[in-house]
């Protein structure tokens, strides 16, 4: 398999704080890979720097062989990198099908397409994945209404629609009640194996990092601790460490 | 709003548009100003209430294309410099054809003046957000007047006078009410196709999280700057119009005037409801008729009357009569829970 990702020794300091020191890892192509690590471990960091949030300080990224650590938010996305915010962010005083529709790929649109009608298949792609996350019937609700559960779910349909090659979700399950869970991994799955989109997901939760990932890499104070298929890492030493805290 | 709602809407519009001057033959130029008000909330809507940055300088397009549309006017029968240096000491004789195609020619050269200035100052102000964006809007109209009051070549501060209109008092008004009521009408008929294109959801997802909007790859530069100069595009038409209208041009109080109908533009917009595609156009007719009332009846007061006005909106009804409407009556926006599902249907 190829790897889509790569991220060679990237560094990013805020002021005195090494959020991120000479990290490296790859994302594997069409497999779902899981990011933990304890608060302030600098994920967030990381996922901000793949998308082009923030220029880094040192290494490169490469995605699908393109280096792209230069390149800007919009146009990382263009190429089909996108990414889900940890705190929600959705369009909130537009109904949830005009977020859907909004939310295409932007990929090789040119400019007269900005003023092209409404109607058609967009519309089609767009009630058929509100469907998959469970949100048809409230398709024509304002989307700020809904209630923060169902915002996440609205938001990761958005990013479904945008057709991507790989989805960075940046702690999908924050915030979800139990049950709602096990129905968002399962959606996640599907994502990944009926819609071929590679993910890379932040999680706390380590049942659902454990219950969906095929491989997980663990960051502790900016620095990559490890990395490798989840029953591995469950019995690192130094990832339990990390997070209980060494002795 | 509902399909017959909008045709009633329509029915009572064109009404007042046709009929209005015939039976109110006095009001003539204050239902004129009404359509160009209109045309003014309803433009400042697209980038103030559809995309969420409230600019406080689309005036500067309004004075654009009232001088643009002067010189190209002034240069189908005399030199520019010339005619505006003798302060309008010249005998102004234009034969009709030069008048109607200056006129004509003016008016489109004003439009597309305004739209590129838009573009080239839309590429500078862009990078501009919130308050800031409003205060440098509001500096490029304070400037332009400015500005223009210093070139000679346009008459300076002394302004301009535009050629005579050739023929009587009543033509002439009628004349110039037709223009600003076609203007108008082409202007909403252009919107209403806009918001029904994919152009309406981009600049309203900048609206809401525009950080977003750039996160799931749209051009929101572009777009920006595009919603502007369409703006820009029908206050510079409106603004050749007016200087004709009104017959007499300078760049304070006819062609940049920043502190009443920069202002009222604004103002109106809110007041009927702003990101909505009526609203503007209620609050532009409330407004303007509170406006012409106070005017007659308040005399000395009239602009506490409109101050008074302004706060009550924006202290106690902020969403504006449509935003107000939406949220007692949902339905009629087709805000609604559809029960059945997805599978259900096929």
């Amino acid at each position: 398999m190829n790897q889509i990702i790569e991220v060679q020794s990237v560094s990013k300091s805020f002021g005195g704080v090494q959020a991120n020191q000479d990290i490296s890892l790859s994302v594997k192509e069409g497999i779902i890979t899981g990011l933990i690590g304890p608060n302030g471990s600098g994920k967030t960091t990381l996922f901000n720097s793949i998308v082009g949030q923030h220029p880094i300080d040192n290494g490169n990224i490469l995605f699908q062989g393109k280096e792209i650590s230069k390149l800007r938010v919009g146009e990382i996305a263009r190429l089909g990198l996108l990414r889900t915010f940890q705190q929600t962010r959705i369009y909130n005083k537009m109904n949830c099908v005009d977020n859907m529709e909004i939310s295409v790929s932007h990929r090789g649109r040119r400019f007269g397409s900005m003023f092209s009608s409404r109607k058609g298949e967009i519309l089609d792609r767009a009630e058929e994945l509100l469907d998959f996350v469970g949100l048809y019937s409230k398709r024509f609700l304002i989307s700020g209404d809904l209630s923060f559960g169902q915002q996440k779910l609205l938001e990761f349909a958005m990013a479904l629609m945008n057709d991507p090659k790989v989805l960075l979700l940046d702690e999908p399950t924050a915030g979800i009640n139990p049950t709602l869970i096990n129905g968002l991994i399962d959606r996640l799955k599907r994502a990944n194996e009926e819609m071929g989109v590679t993910l890379f997901v932040i999680e706390h939760n380590m049942r659902v990092v454990m219950n969906l990932a095929s491989h997980v890499f663990c960051l502790a104070h900016g620095k990559l601790l490890a990395g490798g298929p989840p029953s591995e890492i469950q019995n690192d030493q130094k990832v339990i460490d990390a997070y209980l805290g060494a002795h | 709003m509902t399909r017959t709602n909008e045709v009633l809407a329509y029915i009572v519009l064109a009404a007042v548009g046709i009929l209005g001057p015939v039976f109110f033959e006095n009001y003539i130029q204050q239902i004129a100003v009404l359509w160009i008000m209109v045309l003014m909330a309803s433009t400042w809507d697209i980038t103030g209430g559809q995309m969420g940055y409230n600019s406080l300088g689309n005036i500067t397009f309004f004075g654009a294309g009232m001088y643009i549309s002067a010189v190209v006017q002034i240069s189908m029968g005399y030199d520019v410099a010339e005619y505006t240096a003798a302060f309008g000491a010249i005998k102004v004789d234009f034969t009709d054809t030069q008048y109607f195609t200056g006129i004509a020619l003016g008016i489109i050269a004003g439009g597309i003046g305004a739209f590129l200035i838009a573009i080239l100052f839309g590429i500078a102000v862009f990078g501009l957000r919130g308050p800031y964006f409003a205060i440098g809007t509001l500096g490029i109209a304070v400037a332009a007047g400015q500005f223009v009051g210093t070139i000679q070549y346009l008459g300076g501060g002394s302004g301009i006078s535009m050629p005579v209109y050739p023929g009587g008092v009543d033509q002439r008004n009628v004349f110039f009410y037709i223009l600003c009521f076609i203007i108008t009408v082409i202007s909403h008929i252009f919107l209403k196709w806009l918001y029904s294109t994919q152009f309406i959801l981009a600049i309203n997802a900048i609206r809401d999280d525009e950080d977003k909007a750039e996160a799931m790859g749209i051009k929101t530069g572009i777009y920006k700057v595009v919603a502007w100069s369409i703006a820009a595009f029908f206050m510079g038409l409106i603004g050749a119009v007016f200087g004709n209208m009104i017959g007499f041009i300078e760049p304070i109080e006819v062609a940049f005037p920043t502190a009443t109908f920069g202002i009222f533009m604004v103002a109106m917009a809110l007041l009927g409801g702003k990101g909505t595609l009526w609203g503007p156009i209620l609050g532009a007719i409330v407004f303007h008729i509170i406006k012409e009332t106070t005017w007659t009846l308040l005399l000395g007061w009239q602009w506490v009357a409109l101050g008074t006005l302004i706060i009550i909106n924006i202290v106690f009804f902020q969403q504006g009569i449509v935003g107000w409407l939406q949220e007692v009556k949902p339905e009629w926006f087709g805000l609604t829970v559809d029960s059945t599902s997805k599978k259900s249907e096929a």
